[in-house]
């Protein structure tokens, strides 16, 4: 499937700021499943500063903004090329151990009700345990916009029953480490169809590692493995780690942020 | 248990303190008194009255200084600086191994889970080789003797080991206070350390630093106990003391801000944690860092010393594995040897410590300072089962040890002159080359009997020297 995108993240401050800083992980990640045919990210007033590709796999690029600015635009433009496997992320080459990604975080922490959760299934091997692990978070949390916001834990969106994506993804990390499966956080993008579902563009989930397939996607708030109406960004051990943009403005001033973002199948 | 006197054996005084017995015989009461009083007026003249790293307690408070001093032969010196090397050189090896392809681990010589969950381990800089291959290029090993060859390595610090500060005031002040002393006996300088320190850091620069390298040394700030170290090597090596706030990632590279203008600097001598360095990719709240330094640093246009991720050689439970590094990665016999511990994640382990715990010395893994510890030939019965109850609650949080015959040094006290128990911390530097000045910080117990030499419980320093062939 050939998806394109425009993601524009516009960031305003209340009054001049002297510099922006950002690190963001904004291009596709290098593996089976896609592949970029164009991409491109440009920061109004910004400086590209330096790019580097992280033991996950994930391109890292520094980005400077010299102030006095009120306003920051970054803007992601591209297509890329994508393939259903599955969810399974084949070819992605990265060397950080799995067994990293069994430590955790403040918003992946188990609490009683999660561990409960984690240990309600029972499979034959890994790969199932997996599948119904993120069933039972689906089941668990319902997709509901507005209840939860970027703070929010697994634990405390457990308790509310429901959330959005990041935290079926947190949800899913907590309980899989709970049953001792490496878990991580994964950003992206999803392409909305028009089968009526509630689908969020700029998009996350969650990989979990099965020794014998590797790194596996799962998107509990779709009930589905990552297939080609997807596009891998980034991962991390939870949402902040794994964010597509971390900025920070010298000035003190309150920043707002707007974001808009477009995932559209390409005319042929 | 027999202890073993640094100076004396039974009435005969050991060779490296020939001349100290006649200094001391020689020493009044009032001059004595006069003395102490004069060095604790210089220390506090020159404001060095911080805690040694991590051991909180009030930070203004004055360290007592002991004017006797610790003497090595020049043939002990030797093998201890072989020993010191030797780890220095295992412990960066397994940093720039468990940061790329993990071979000991691998390999089944230590538990992937000890290295890959542990909290110091930083995914940031997993594939990254800092230059020269170094993740700690100031390593401070805490050792104990316990016998005229038996030196045991109680714990290395691979992060920011601080108290090198009191190493070279402790000289200046002895130099000043007994210039006799020193044209008696032939004391290895140790005054090169600043700039021994300063070599090893612009041995480091990135590949893209063209020309001298600009270092500089990065504090947390005034307020922190280390502030007069972080000035005085400052100072010592002519670089400049900066703080966050003066420093900024533009492009490809970090900068001071100075009255000329921005100045790109290559290598930061740091002494603040990592979870502090980057808002951008460790905490985001630090205010103490320099947003986006880790995308400089990853990318080679700065290099940070430690390196960060440098904390996963020194926790105490990789500690029980450092001999085992020593063979793995540099095929040789570890010459300093480890305290036997043992892990009370490990159920045989456990049940040993459990029914020995009068006898042995429990520390908490990631504890420091001597907080949190117990003592147990030194503790109530009731403290010692208060410990118990801890240690069975999480059993992965403790390490045990047999309760070492630590070495005594004289020392002046209340009555006289009298034993007190020491340890000692060498300041080993990492670079293109490895090299250690000839001494270190004496840490001494001044509590009658106590074997904690910690400041935070009542711990003094000392000179220590070393004695030319």
């Amino acid at each position: 499937m050939r998806l394109t995108v425009d993601h524009m993240t516009r960031y305003l401050y209340d009054r001049p700021v002297r510099s922006v800083v950002q690190s963001h992980r904004l291009t596709p990640s290098a593996f089976a499943g896609q592949k970029v045919v164009d991409w491109e990210v440009t920061v109004s007033g910004g400086l590209r500063g330096a790019t580097h590709r992280d033991g996950a796999g994930d391109q890292v690029q520094g980005w400077t903004i010299a102030g006095p600015v009120t306003s920051v635009e970054v803007r992601v433009r591209g297509t890329v090329e994508t393939t259903d496997l599955a969810g399974v992320l084949r070819g992605h080459r990265e060397t950080v151990a799995p067994e990293v990604y069994l430590r955790d975080t403040t918003p992946t922490r188990a609490d009683v009700a999660l561990e409960t959760l984690a240990r309600s299934v029972e499979a034959p091997d890994v790969l199932a345990l997996a599948h119904a692990l993120s069933a039972a978070v689906s089941d668990a949390i319902a997709y509901r916009p507005g209840v939860t916001h970027a703070h929010t834990t697994a634990a405390e969106a457990l308790a509310l029953a429901e959330g959005v994506c990041q935290d079926h993804a947190h949800a899913l990390i907590a309980v899989a480490r709970v049953r001792n499966i490496p878990a991580r956080y994964v950003s992206g993008y999803l392409f909305a169809d028009a089968d009526g579902n509630a689908h969020e563009a700029a998009h996350a989930w969650a990989e979990l590692f099965v020794p014998t397939l590797g790194w596996v996607g799962f998107d509990p708030a779709n009930r589905s493995c990552p297939d080609e109406r997807y596009i891998r960004l980034g991962s991390g051990f939870d949402a902040q780690d794994a964010a597509p943009i971390r900025g920070i403005a010298r000035g003190g001033a309150k920043e707002e942020m707007d974001v808009t973002v477009a995932v559209l199948a390409a005319q042929q | 248990m027999a202890q073993f006197n640094e100076m004396y054996q039974g009435t005969e005084v050991r060779a490296p303190y020939g001349r100290l017995q006649d200094w001391v015989a020689a020493m009044p009461q009032e001059l004595r008194s006069l003395k102490q009083a004069e060095a604790e007026a210089l220390f506090r003249r020159i404001g060095i009255t911080f805690a040694v790293y991590g051991e909180g307690g009030d930070p203004d408070r004055l360290i007592p200084f002991d004017m006797f001093p610790r003497v090595f032969a020049a043939a002990e010196w030797a093998r201890l600086e072989k020993g010191i090397k030797q780890r220095a050189r295992a412990l960066n090896a397994f940093l720039v191994d468990v940061y790329g392809r993990g071979e000991i681990i691998r390999a089944g010589r230590i538990p992937g889970r000890l290295v890959y969950q542990n909290e110091a381990y930083e995914k940031a800089v997993v594939g990254f080789v800092p230059p020269k291959g170094v993740y700690s290029h100031i390593v401070g090993i805490d050792i104990v003797r316990t016998g005229p060859d038996q030196f045991y390595v109680l714990e290395d610090n691979c992060r920011t080991p601080s108290g090198v500060s009191y190493m070279l005031e402790s000289r200046e002040i002895m130099m000043r206070m007994f210039p006799v002393l020193f044209r008696e006996n032939r004391i290895e300088p140790v005054d090169g350390y600043s700039e021994k320190l300063r070599r090893t850091l612009a041995s480091v620069a990135p590949k893209k630093c063209k020309g001298e390298p600009t270092v500089v040394i990065l504090t947390p700030g005034h307020f922190n106990s280390a502030y007069y170290e972080h000035s005085l090597l400052a100072d010592l090596m002519g670089v400049e003391l900066v703080e966050g706030q003066d420093l900024f990632v533009d492009g490809e590279y970090c900068y001071m801000r100075t009255t000329e203008g921005p100045r790109r600097v290559d290598v930061i001598y740091r002494r603040i944690d990592d979870a502090y360095l980057d808002p951008l990719c460790f905490r985001p709240d630090s205010m103490l860092g320099i947003p986006g330094l880790m995308d400089v640093y990853r990318s080679g246009g700065v290099t940070i010393c430690s390196a960060p991720g440098a904390g996963v050689a020194d926790d105490k439970a990789i500690y029980t594995y450092v001999p085992d590094m020593v063979r793995f990665y540099l095929g040789e016999e570890p010459i300093l040897q480890n305290v036997p511990t043992w892990q009370c994640g490990k159920t045989e382990d456990l049940a040993y410590v459990l029914e020995k715990l009068p006898e042995l010395v429990v520390k908490e893994v990631h504890g420091s300072g001597g907080y949190g510890m117990l003592v147990g030939p030194k503790s109530s019965r009731e403290e010692v089962e208060r410990f118990r109850a801890k240690i069975v609650e999480d059993p992965g949080n403790y390490i045990a040890q047999p309760t070492l015959a630590l070495s005594t040094v004289p020392t002046f006290v209340e009555e006289g002159v009298a034993p007190r128990h020491v340890d000692l911390r060498p300041y080993c530097l990492v670079g293109d080359r490895i090299e250690l000045v000839p001494g270190g910080l004496t840490r001494v117990a001044l509590k009658e009997g106590s074997l904690v030499v910690n400041s935070s419980q009542g711990g003094g320093v000392k000179d220590t020297w070393v004695l030319a062939e």
